[in-house]
Order: C-alpha cells, then structure tokens, then sequence
C-alpha cells in the first residue's frame, strides 16, 4: 500500500471513510489460535456474539470459522463455547506449533 | 458606525460573544475564570443568544466538552483565565491537533505558586507550543475587536484552528475604559457562517475523530498542523482588512509605534505597551529617537517581518510579563530568532517585568530607554537578562 503524503490526508486525523479498520490486518498480533471442531459445534453462536472483534464467521446462521486477517487470539470464543457433551467445539493452539 | 460606551475588557468580550452568537460554550463558570463567562451566562439565561451553555467541573472537562461540541459541527467559545488554562492543557494540544476552530478568551494572569490572581502572562506564554493561535490586545478595545476577527481566522479553511484572544487581567479586564461596539448585524455579517469540515452530526457521512496515528503518518499530520498554523499569517491580515472596512480600525500583525527611524525600541506585550508608549513620546520630544514594537500575533509569530521593523535599530530591549526560569523570556526568544533572518541586527537586551501583577509604570520604561540609549552609543551590555521593579 503506498502511503500518502501529507498533502493527501484529511485534516485533523480525520478517518472519513467508516469501517476502514477492516482493511488494516491486525491477526498478526496472534499467539494463541482459534480452531473449529465442527462434530462437537451445537451453533448456539456464543462465539458470535462474544467476540470482542468481529472475527467469528457467520453465514447462514451457522458459524463457519474465523477471520485470521483480525483474531487477535484473545480465546474469549472458546471459553464461552459450551461444545457438546462436555466436549469444546473451539480449541485454542500456540501458534507455529 | 455603533457605540461608544464605558466598559471593562471582560464586559467587551462578553458583549462580542453575544454577538457572535455562539452554537456551545463549555466553561468552569468560577475562578480562575473571570467574570466574562458570567457575564455571557446572563445572556444565555435572558434568551439573547441561542447558545447551549455547559457548566462543567472543570477547565479540562470544559475544553473537552468544547472539543466535543466543535467537532460535533458546532461554532464553539469559552473563556479561561490562569491555572484554568493550565488546566485545559493536554485538551489544548488534543483541540489543535485535531484542527478544531474553538475561540477561546484568555484573560492572562499569573500561575501559581505562589498563588497570585493578577495580570501577567505566564499562562498563554506556558500554552505557546500548544498549536494554538495567539492574538495580543493591549485595551479592551483591541480585546473585542481582536475576538470577532479571531472567529474568522480560526474558521478559516485554510486554517481550521483553535485561537486565543489574551487581553491583561484585572488592568484590562476589570478596568473601565471608553469604548465602540460594533452593531450586532454588522458583527453576524462579518462572521458569516460556520461550516464544519467533517461534522460529527452528519450521520449520512460517518467519520472518526482522534484515532491512534503511529509513527507511519504522525508527522505527516504534524507538518499539516504547522503548514496550516503558517496559513493564519496571511489569514489574520486578510481578516484584519475586512475588519478595518466595518470597523475603521486597522490591524496588523504587530503594532509599530515610531518605530521607523527608531535607534532603540521596546518590544512589550499588551497593556504595558500603552505606557510605554507615552514614554516613548517624552524621549522623543527630548530628541531621543525612541519606538515600541507590541507583538499581536504571537503564533504564528511573524518572524520576517519583525525582523524587518527592527532591523534598522541600535539597540533593543524585549520585556517579558513572564519568564522561562533559567532561559530568556519567551517575548525575547522570539525577537531573538526574528533578527536572525538579517545581518544587520541591534544589540537585544531582556528584561523582566510585572510578574503577578507588579504594576509597571513609566518610570520603568524610561530606566530601559535609557539603559539601551547607552548600550546604543558604547556598545557595552552590563547584563543581556535581568529582573525590573523588584526590590532587590
């Protein structure tokens, strides 16, 4: 991405366009990564609305996985996750292990 | 042409804000703040003006709520004077940064400790670096005039900058002195209207103030801020001549006061300037060749051409109603660095007055005269900085 100059920006910080926070990739501050066990997910979307990020894939309404580009792997989502009979469906993982 | 009336500096700037008429003001409505918040809280309170007046806790809260409001799409003022400045510091930086057009009265007073309550400058002068305009008024008259023209500037789209409009405390602000008020639609049409850059109301345009900027774009935004700082020059002499059509009074960025032909000069801020200068008449009805140079706009400070007004002098004494501790004063720093810009430059001495509000009389202005009519003719400085009209 070039950068602009300091002619280009709008004035005062102002960020115009809302929501560009997506395009900033944030997942590499990662250390501990989510990972789906999909036979023990009941899609109660727990994970959904915990999420402090917006990183919980839904589609359908059913959760389908994570978005890498903005988990932080901050494990809120599997430690709400109930899973199914005492079995979590979201485990989390040292990442580049 | 309006009114001629006898008022008090803070009666002025009450009366110019009720004629700007603004959308918000934010203030601590006590002391430190003198009484022009009060004053303007009665208009409010008599349905002259259509303002939302917030009383808040403090003085960082009420530049806060300010911030807040002017950024919201509001045309925003308040008024702080002293260790309520000093509060509303961090919220000054993040008002400037932001490029937010606050106009703001400052009634300048000393800062505690000791704790004091009179006329001297320590508080704009410790608030210089804070990316805001600052106009100097001598009188109430300058004071008012000085704050009607300070909304357009800091309006202005070339610059979208908080401004500061200092007048003395207590010499100024609570002294009663003949003065003209322009006519309230002669004021509303010289101020037009206010159309914010990115109004936070405008809901069909969602925008984000003050998110974090690392080291890939803050000096980016920083040279922008200086940039557009820069752009009030032009600005507050473009003002300045519109305001001399309405008004008959003109403005520069400083004030010159026989300063053409001028051997030795005083540099001096606000009231002490009008003292000065009757002194300043005595020496030359002695044949003394003697002028003054009353900063008006101190940031931006006009560098070139304060450099040019004295470039042509023998010797020159800057006086500072404050002081660095173990520097210069600030008023000296500036006239320091605007003589760099020639080669040919007077011999600058520093002196400091007035400090909590020491009264600075004529006597004291002639002791400097004569002391740079010396160093004019020997070239020989007992002392580059030193303390006046203490007891030693």
């Amino acid at each position: 991405m070039k950068l602009k100059n300091w002619k280009e920006l709008a004035i005062g910080s102002v960020v115009p366009e809302a929501g560009n926070a997506d395009s900033y990739n944030t997942g590499s501050w990662r250390t501990f990564r989510p990972a789906i066990i999909e036979e023990n997910c009941i899609q109660c979307l727990f994970c959904w609305i915990y999420c402090p990020d917006s990183s919980i894939i839904v589609e359908e309404e059913k959760m389908v996985g994570f978005d890498y580009e903005h988990c932080k792997g901050c494990g809120i989502c599997a430690d709400v996750c109930p899973g199914k009979k005492g079995k979590k469906a979201i485990e989390m993982a040292e990442e580049g292990k | 042409m309006g009114k001629l009336l006898a008022v008090t500096g803070n009666q002025a700037m009450a009366e110019a804000m009720r004629q700007i008429n603004p959308d918000v003001c934010a203030a601590y409505p006590i002391t430190p703040s003198t009484e022009v918040m009060q004053r303007f809280s009665s208009f409010v309170a008599d349905g002259a003006v259509d303002t939302e007046l917030v009383t808040v806790e403090s003085e960082h809260s009420a530049m806060s709520a300010c911030i807040g409001a002017a950024a919201a799409g509001g045309r925003v003022m308040t008024a702080t004077s002293s260790q309520g400045l000093a509060l509303m510091w961090e919220m000054l930086h993040i008002a400037s940064g932001n490029r937010i057009p606050i106009v703001l009265t400052l009634v300048n007073r000393a800062l505690s400790a000791p704790l004091n309550i009179h006329g001297d400058h320590s508080d704009s002068m410790g608030a210089r670096d804070c990316g805001w305009i600052q106009i100097y008024s001598e009188n109430g008259q300058e004071a008012y005039d000085n704050l009607i023209q300070a909304v357009r500037i800091a309006e202005h789209e070339d610059v979208r900058l908080p401004a500061m409009v200092c007048m003395d405390g207590f010499i100024i602000s609570h002294s009663i002195e003949s003065m003209e008020y322009l006519d309230d639609q002669v004021v509303r049409d010289f101020i037009g209207s206010f159309t914010p850059t990115y109004p936070l109301l405008d809901n069909d345009n969602p925008v984000t103030y003050g998110p974090l900027v690392l080291p890939d774009y803050f000096i980016e935004f920083k040279k922008a801020q200086h940039e557009a700082t820069m752009a009030a020059r032009d600005v507050t002499l473009e003002v300045a001549k519109d305001f001399a059509k309405i008004s008959g009074r003109s403005y520069g960025l400083f004030e010159d006061y026989k300063l053409d032909d001028a051997d030795i000069a005083l540099v001096i801020l606000n009231s002490a300037a009008g003292t000065a200068k009757d002194v300043v008449d005595e020496f030359r009805n002695k044949g003394i060749k003697a002028g003054i140079l009353k900063p008006r706009l101190f940031r931006p400070f006009p560098y070139e051409e304060v450099g040019d007004a004295l470039k042509n002098t023998k010797a020159v004494a800057v006086l500072d109603r404050s002081d660095s501790y173990g520097g210069f004063g600030p008023g000296y720093m500036e006239i320091a660095s605007a003589l760099m810009i020639n080669s040919s430059r007077p011999i600058l001495i520093n002196k400091i007055y007035g400090l909590g509000g020491r009264d600075f009389f004529p006597e004291h202005a002639g002791a400097v005269l004569n002391e740079l009519k010396e160093i004019a003719a020997t070239g020989n400085v007992k002392t580059f900085k030193e303390y006046i009209g203490y007891r030693d």
